[in-house]
Parts: C-alpha cells; structure tokens; sequence
C-alpha cells in the first residue's frame, strides 16, 4: 500500500502524474485540504495563497517534467505573476510582480505548480521568522519554538506536510537554520547557481535562492531543474550545473573533513550527538573521516553582518513610495514622502540594519568598515579553499542551538546574528551548504548538520545526505501519527 | 592682481546605442511618458542589471582615439542618493577602477595647437526625468518619467588644464566632432546628448597651486559653457580683488539672463557612498575586443584636417571646415577626386555652404539632395569654363532645389552655352575684325570698351558664349594681334 498522498515524495508524485495516475490539483488538494491543513492555522506558514489561483495554476501544468504536479511553496521575496510579493513588509503591501522569477519560471517549466508564497523575517532579515508583517511562523514540531529564519514559512510548510518541496534565500544561513530546526533538508548551492532574478535583494553578494525538501533525492530534483545559467543575472554561474543524477551512488571513497574544534564549545550536546551519528552513519557507508582544526575566520560574523547590512542598505533604497509599494498618505514634500514612507512600511529589525549598512559606507568610515570586511572575506574564502584541499566536505553544526522560543531573542539582536554562526561561511565564501536532518531528540525537537563543499560541490553533499538518510533516521513528519487521528477523514 | 583662470571640465556623452545600459528597452525620445521601460530600468524588486556589451564596444572606440590607458578589469560602483527619478535610488557607474585614465584630446583654439589632458572617462547609467510641481487644487504634483532611464553615458573628466572660455568652446567643439566621427553619439548639446559641468577657480598669475573651485551645472550649450564660464570668472575674479574668499560651491547657470545661483555649498556636498557594484562582475577587456575596437576606428578628424592640409594644401582654416564633421569632410573628398582640391574646396566652403544656410539645412540634406556625383560633374563643368561664372552661381540654387542632372537643369532653364574655346574662337576672331574701332581703344586703355566687344560676342553666338571665356578669349587674340 503506498503512503498517503500527503507524505509523498516530490519523486513519487511527479511519477503518478506523469504516468496519469493523479492529476495535479489531486496532489495540491492531497496536502492543502487534507491532515497538513489542520497545522497551518497553528503554524501559519503561508502568506499568499488562493484557491483559485492554486487551482488555475495546477490546471496549467504540464503532465511532464522533472517535477510536474509537484505543488511547490515559494518565498514571499521570489517574485511570482500570480500572488502579491511583498517580502512580508508593510512597504510592500498589495505589490504584484509583474514577472516571475528565473527560478519561479524554471519550476513552472518542470511541471510544478506554484501554491503561494511563504512566510519569512521582513526582507529576510532575521533567523526565526518573527519579523514579519504578517505575523510569526511557528515550529510545527513545537508551536512554543521558532522554524528559524528567515525562511521559516518555506521550511515549515515541507515540514508538516503541506508540500513536498519549497524554495527559500539564503545570505547568512537563511534555509539551512530553518531547514534544521523544522528537520527538513535546505540547500544552499554555489553562489551563482540558481539565478537571482526575481529574487528581491537583500545582500547581493551573499544571496542564493536555495531548496526545501524532506527527501535528499527531491532536492536533487529540484536543484537539477532550476540550476543553470541565466542571461538576466549577470553573477549567475556561465559554466555547466554539477551532475547530481548519483545522489544515490553512495560515499564510498569520499572524505569528509571533521572540524571537532568548532562544537567543542557552545553547541547543544544534542546537535554534538546527531553530528556524531552522521558521521559514523558516513563511515559505515564508506566514507573517510578527517579531523581537522578549522577557525573560518574568527571575523565571519562581524565581516557578514557588514557585507550584507552595506548591501542591503543600497538594495533598499529602491522602496521609496514613489513608483511602487507604500506611500505615506501625509507626505508634503518629497523628502517627507521619502521619510515617511520608509519610516512607516520598515519594520525595526530592517531600519536597524539599513542604518547600520549605511553608517558601514560612510565617507571616512568605509576603509575601516566595508573595505576592511571584505578583506576578511577574501580571507575566508582562502581557508574554505584550503580545507577543501584535504577532504571532499566538511560536517559541522548547521546552528548552534536546538530551535528556541518564540520571543527568546527577539529583543537582543547580537544573540540573533550570533545564532548564524555555522553558516554565514558558505555565504561570504560562495560555497554550497546543506543542511541534514539527523531525528528528534526525546523531547521531540528535530536535530540537524550541516554539509559544506566546495564550489561546484552539490553532488558530494547529496550523496553524503543520502548516505545519512539511508543510515541513520530519516526524516519525518512532525506528530504524524497524532495529525492523521485527529483527521476526520472527510475527503 | 593679475589672476589666471583654472578649468577643469565634466563631460556626459549619450552613447547612440540602440538599447540601454543594462537592460534590453530601447532608447527612444519623445515617445510616450513611461513606454520604454521593464523591471530593471524601473528599478523593481528583484530585478537585476546586465551589461550592454555595444555600449563597451563604443566607449572603447573612444578610450582608442583619445589615447587613453585602458583598464582591462574595470568596476562599476554604486552611487548612492534619493532622487524621484533615480528608479534605484543609487547610479551604476564607475569609481576607483574606471575603464578609462588619462589621454588628451588636440584642441585647435584660436589658430593655436593645444593638447588638453584628461583624467579619466568612464560608463554610467542615464537618470529618468522629473517634472516640475503641477497645482491641482491645493496639491502640487510633480511627475517623473522613466525612458531616459538607465541611457548609456560616458562621464569624460578634464585635468584643470583648461584657462579659459574659449578654451572651453574649442574642447567643446572638438569633442563633439570626434565622437559624431566615432559615430558613437549624436552629441546635441540641445537635446542632452552632451552634457557639460565645468569646475572654476581663479589663481594669481604664475602660481602653480590651485584656488577654491567651484562647479558650474546647466550648461546646456557650448554658448552657455562659453558664457557662464566668463561670468564666473567675472565673478570670482571681483570678489578676490575685493578680498572675499571663494566658497566652495555648486552653482547654476542661467543662460536666459546671464545669471550664476549657488546651489548647494561644501557642506551640504551628498556622501554618495560608493562601493562596488554587487550585481555585475569586472567589466573584462579583451585584447581581441580592442583589436576590434581599433580596427573599426575611422580617420580620427584632427588627423583628417591635417591630411587636407598636407594632401591638398588647403589651408588649416579650409581644412577645419571641411573637416568638422566626417559627412562633410567625405563630401569633400568625393567631390574633389579627379578636380583641383582647393578649387572644390573654395566651391563647397563658399558657395554650397551659404546654400545650406540659407535654406536652414543641415549639411545631411545638403549631400542627399545634391550627392557628390552630381556636384563633381557640376563643379567638373565650372573647372573646365563650361558653364559661365555668374550663371555657375545660379546653378547651385537649381542644384539645391530641383531635381535632375546638370544638362537637364540647362535645358529646363532655357540656356544652352557655346561652352569650349574652341567653339567661341571664331566668333571672337570675326568681332575683332568687324570692330577694328573699339579694338583700338581698348588698346589705348579705354578698359571700358572690353564690355561692348563681349556684348558683340554674346550677339554673334546667339547668348550662347560664357562671358568670362569671352572676354578671356578676346584679351587673347589682341595680344596675339598686337
Ligand atoms: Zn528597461
């Protein structure tokens, strides 16, 4: 007897309806009107969405492709014709697109059909999703905790069950931490790899569209569908996407690199435990360990936070009120409509870092500040390269913590940034991450690890998440089995 | 104190490509507001830029022409400021790694040979346009207007090497041609094509440190860059010989009545913030990409002008202007193959180029309705004394305004011409033998007789004979006879 719809895998529904088995409006109805649909009231993944528009779209697609019928929820900073994209800020309340995304075009092209549009931290500034206009995203696993961020409505929304795959950005960590604390796999290729195009900007230089899925082999999927050079994004990668067909050709051979310095202090002995049991699920599947000290960049964090507040400080400028968005109603000048408008659609977490990144490239601070970070990041880059020299990937934590409490950081924004300890390297270094899930501890949180490669590395971090999968705990839906008794069954 | 002026100019050059800098709308004026524009020119979210690598392949020629060094790994930066018709909110344009430094621009001023050096050239982005508040009611309204939106522009920086206004003028006027050769902008100063600031300070004679400059925008026209460059030395020049202190300063110049507004001061100068541009990589030149720049380079004008001079032996002033622009400069060469150069060149400057101002034309209208074979068969005719001179004059209005060859225009109005010598000899010789009388006088030194004796050919031909070979002829054979 095969699984539930619901719980199916991006594979095996994009196979039933190929073969004409289901259609898909089945598959989207599957989780948008069965058991899922109970959490998202509690968990409030989604932002966008109708019925209509959900329906139209699954009519529209093509019985074939790498994902076809495969329903797919998009983040609220990827630019889709058919639901508002407001990266859920008030400045950008009630703006259409005028033009899907390269990435959003690419999965239409695959088959899938675009559900709507998930929640995330205001311009994907945050690490738990509760600086959203809309409101914050709760973990399904725990509705006390956060899904992290900024991507949390993405990764939620896979976690329980709503969709097989969803698509999220990451500039410091933004779909791995979410895709760790709700126990899904969240990928992060090679800067440049899935085109930027339609993706709201945050910090240009760190941005990467990345992929939310509970199966290793549907990210695969995915990132062979939307990976590819695009004319429109000049940053976008001109050369081949990696092969990741062999997701599932094992890892033998393969050497992963094992930073113990990194958790011997300040890491949850949970996330210390998952990160030992994957590496001897690694082990007994053939791969090779290498200890190894690694220190990537003691600056990482302070270089990040001012690459990526100097960008976005430019990058925002653009939502002024005057083309576009909100426009305060009691402007009498252009510079009060300006002042205003801003003042009124930025939440505070945005206008921190705003003022931050601008401060960053004053005149007569740029030297000590911009300049300065981008030198550590040169840095930084060399010793990924460097570690990269002796293994094939390395295994870290992808957070420092288990997921925490709604409101816990909230008001202390150092703890928040410090939180993306983990993954900011891949962004400051170009290179992919992927984030693992390794179980549930005994009080029924999800823990995680992190994969990094080299540029170019996505094939080794799949078959090394495979190998996990196939070895240790596979991934699986929050309270499952509490969701499908308290489920009447109607449909 | 005597002073001596100090001028450093800024030029912006609209690049005549067919679509913008870094996107694919087409550049188009005076379409409908809003109408040539997408998501990237707009500045809408998500939506990035990518290069127009036309736009790089004109700005080589330039760079080439100019001498300037060329970087083969430029930078575009982003400057940032609020302006409602910057759709960003920040200009892509190039800082401290520009595809350009240095080379000089050879400026005639005044007769005199100058070398002007430069400090830099490079690439940007064009801003929209605002309109000025409209009142409705008791609201102002202002509107902005995106198809000049993210237009390629060169920003071409002078050293401070220019001192005065004419200096200005003469740079102004050989840029202009150069690029109109280049063919890489129309350079309307009118239309915005170029762009002009110029930075001002004044200092003692012979002193080698520079004054407090400041920077004169709005000038819309090489007059106005003329001008409002005189009134600014005017002015800095009255308030240092009082003992004031120049401010550093924006101003703007009003051409319509001669006047300077300060603008903004020093201190209230934006801080543009630049830093690289995040969204596109080093702009990459390639050796194969200026060996193709250079090879597509035409004749540089100054180089052309000098050629006339040495080739022709026109004089430098003919040479310049028959030089100015490459449309008229090829003309000239067209219509001077196979003919005395500097008898066509005389033709043209005099003659063809009144006709075009009289009739308002541009030299464009000109070659297309009078092509150069059709004016060298015409000026062949005048060279050989086939058509007479007075009538020649004429003839360049038929030229202008009718259609047709050179026969045709004879015969349409009614004059046949004994063109040849040989044809008008006879006559000649028969009018001197019947009028032995007036022979005699003009022999004496009545010059005035010549006049009748011309008439008498003019009658025995039937106002067939060009005069002046009449009369030639006849101041022959008299002193053949004499
Ligand atoms: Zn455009």
């Amino acid at each position: 007897m095969s699984r539930p719809l619901w719980k199916e895998s991006a594979a095996a529904i994009s196979a039933r309806v190929r073969a004409g088995e289901i259609t898909a409006v089945e598959a989207m109805d599957a989780g948008w009107d069965g058991p899922a649909s109970l959490w998202e009231h509690d968990v409030h993944a989604v932002v966008h969405t109708d019925r209509e528009a959900r329906h139209a779209a699954a009519e529209a697609a093509p019985a074939r492709g790498l994902l076809a019928g495969v329903p797919v929820l998009v983040k609220d900073n990827l630019c889709t014709v058919d639901y508002p994209t407001t990266c859920c800020s008030r400045i950008l309340a009630g703006y259409h697109a005028p033009y899907d995304a390269t990435v959003v075009r690419r999965l239409r092209e695959a088959g899938a059909v675009i559900v709507g549009k998930g929640n995330m931290d205001e311009f994907a500034m945050g690490s738990s999703t509760e600086f959203s206009c809309y409101g914050p995203t709760r973990n399904p696993w725990d509705l006390s905790r956060v899904p992290g961020g900024s991507s949390g409505g993405p990764a939620a929304a896979v976690a329980y069950g709503l969709v097989p795959v969803a698509l999220g950005s990451d500039t410091g960590g933004s779909v791995r931490q979410p895709a760790a604390f709700c126990g899904v796999y969240g990928l992060k290729p090679t800067y440049g790899r899935l085109s930027r195009y339609g993706l709201v900007a945050f910090g240009s230089s760190l941005d990467q569209v990345g992929i939310f899925a509970r199966h290793a082999g549907d990210v695969a999927t995915t990132f062979a569908a939307l990976a590819g050079w695009d004319e429109y994004d000049a940053t976008s990668r001109p050369a081949p996407a990696p092969d990741v067909s062999n997701w599932d050709a094992g890892v033998t051979g393969l050497r992963f690199g094992w930073p113990a310095n990194l958790w011997a202090n300040g890491v949850d002995g949970a996330i210390v435990d998952a990160l030992e049991r994957s590496a001897n699920a690694l082990e007994r599947a053939g791969g090779t360990r290498v200890p190894m000290e690694f220190l990537p960049g003691e600056y990482a964090v302070a270089a990040y936070y001012l690459v990526a507040t100097a960008e976005a400080s430019s990058n925002l400028a653009r939502f002024d009120g005057v083309r576009y968005g909100l426009r305060s109603s009691d402007a009498t000048d252009v510079r009060s409509l300006y002042v205003r408008s801003r003042s009124e659609g930025f939440g505070p977490e945005v206008r921190r870092r705003i003022l931050l990144g601008t401060y960053a490239l004053s005149s007569g601070y740029y030297d000590a500040y911009y300049l300065q970070a981008q030198r550590a990041r040169t840095r930084i880059r060399r010793e990924y390269a460097r570690a990269f020299e002796s293994c094939d990937f390395l295994l870290l934590p992808a957070a420092p913590t288990l997921p925490f409490r709604v409101g816990e950081k909230v008001d202390d924004p150092l703890a928040m940034y410090l939180s993306d300890v983990f993954t900011i390297g891949a962004n400051l270094a170009g290179t992919p991450g992927l984030s693992v899930p390794v179980g549930v501890t005994p009080e029924g949180l999800p823990t995680a690890v992190q994969l990094l490669g080299p540029q170019d590395g996505e094939g080794a971090l799949l078959r090394a998440a495979r190998a996990i999968e196939v070895n240790g705990d596979v991934a699986r839906l929050p309270r499952e089995h509490e969701v499908e008794a308290s489920w009447p069954g109607k449909r | 104190m005597a002073w001596e002026a100090v001028i450093g100019l800024e030029c912006h050059i609209q690049l005549r490509t067919r679509t913008k800098m870094f996107c694919e709308c087409e550049v188009v004026f005076g379409d409908e507001a809003n109408s040539h524009v997408c998501p990237t020119c707009l500045g809408l979210p998500g939506a990035l830029p990518r290069l127009n690598a036309g736009a790089i392949r004109m700005a080589l020629r330039l760079g080439l022409a100019l001498g300037c060094d060329i970087r083969h790994e430029s930078q575009f930066a982003r400057k940032n400021y609020f302006y409602p018709d910057m759709p960003k909110n920040y200009q892509i344009t190039q800082y401290d790694r520009p595809l350009f430094e240095h080379g000089t621009l050879p400026v005639v001023v005044e007769g005199e040979a100058r070398e002007f050096a430069l400090t830099r050239i490079h690439c940007e982005e064009d801003a929209g346009k605002s309109f000025h508040p409209e009142r409705t009611g008791d609201r102002s309204r202002s509107r902005v207007e995106f198809n000049r939106a993210g237009t390629p522009l060169l920003e071409l920086v002078t050293e401070p090497v220019l001192r005065s206004p004419a200096d200005c003028a003469a740079f102004l006027v050989t840029l202009r041609r150069l690029v109109r050769a280049l063919g890489i902008s129309d350079a309307d100063m009118e239309k915005g094509q170029l762009r002009c600031d110029a930075n001002v300070s004044l200092r003692p004679e012979g002193a080698s440190l520079l004054g407090v400059k400041t920077e004169l925008k709005n000038l819309n026209s090489i007059k106005g860059v003329e001008r409002g460059v005189a009134a600014e030395i005017e002015r800095q020049r009255r308030a240092l010989d009082s003992g004031e202190r120049i401010v550093q300063a924006t101003l703007l110049y009003d051409a319509d009545h001669d006047k300077l507004a300060i603008m903004r001061t020093k201190e209230q100068a934006h801080d543009y913030r630049y830093f690289p541009d995040p969204d596109l990589p080093l702009l990459v030149v390639s050796e194969a990409e200026l060996e193709q720049a250079r090879a597509s380079l035409p004749e540089l004008p100054w180089r052309r002008v000098q050629r006339f001079v040495a080739q022709y032996g026109l004089p430098p002033y003919d040479a310049a202007v028959l030089g100015d622009s490459r449309e008229l400069a090829d003309y000239y060469e067209e219509c001077a193959a196979g003919l005395d150069p500097k008898f066509v060149a005389n033709w043209l400057m005099t003659e063809a180029l009144r006709a075009v101002n009289e009739r308002a034309w541009d030299v464009a209208r000109w070659t297309a309705q009078v092509p150069a074979a059709r004016m060298a068969d015409f000026l062949g005719r005048v060279a050989r004394k086939e058509l007479p001179g007075p009538l020649a004059k004429q003839f360049i209005g038929w030229l202008a305004d009718e259609a047709g060859g050179v026969d045709e225009l004879l015969a349409r109005h009614g004059v046949s011409v004994k063109g040849t010598a040989e044809d008008l000899r006879p006559i000649v010789k028969a009018v001197l033998d019947e009028n032995p009388g007036p022979v005699a006088q003009y022999l004496a030194g009545k010059t005035v007789t010549m006049g009748f004796l011309v008439g008498q050919v003019m009658k025995k031909s039937g106002g067939q004979a060009v005069p002046t070979l009449a009369q030639q002829l006849l101041i022959e054979e008299m002193a053949a006879r004499s």
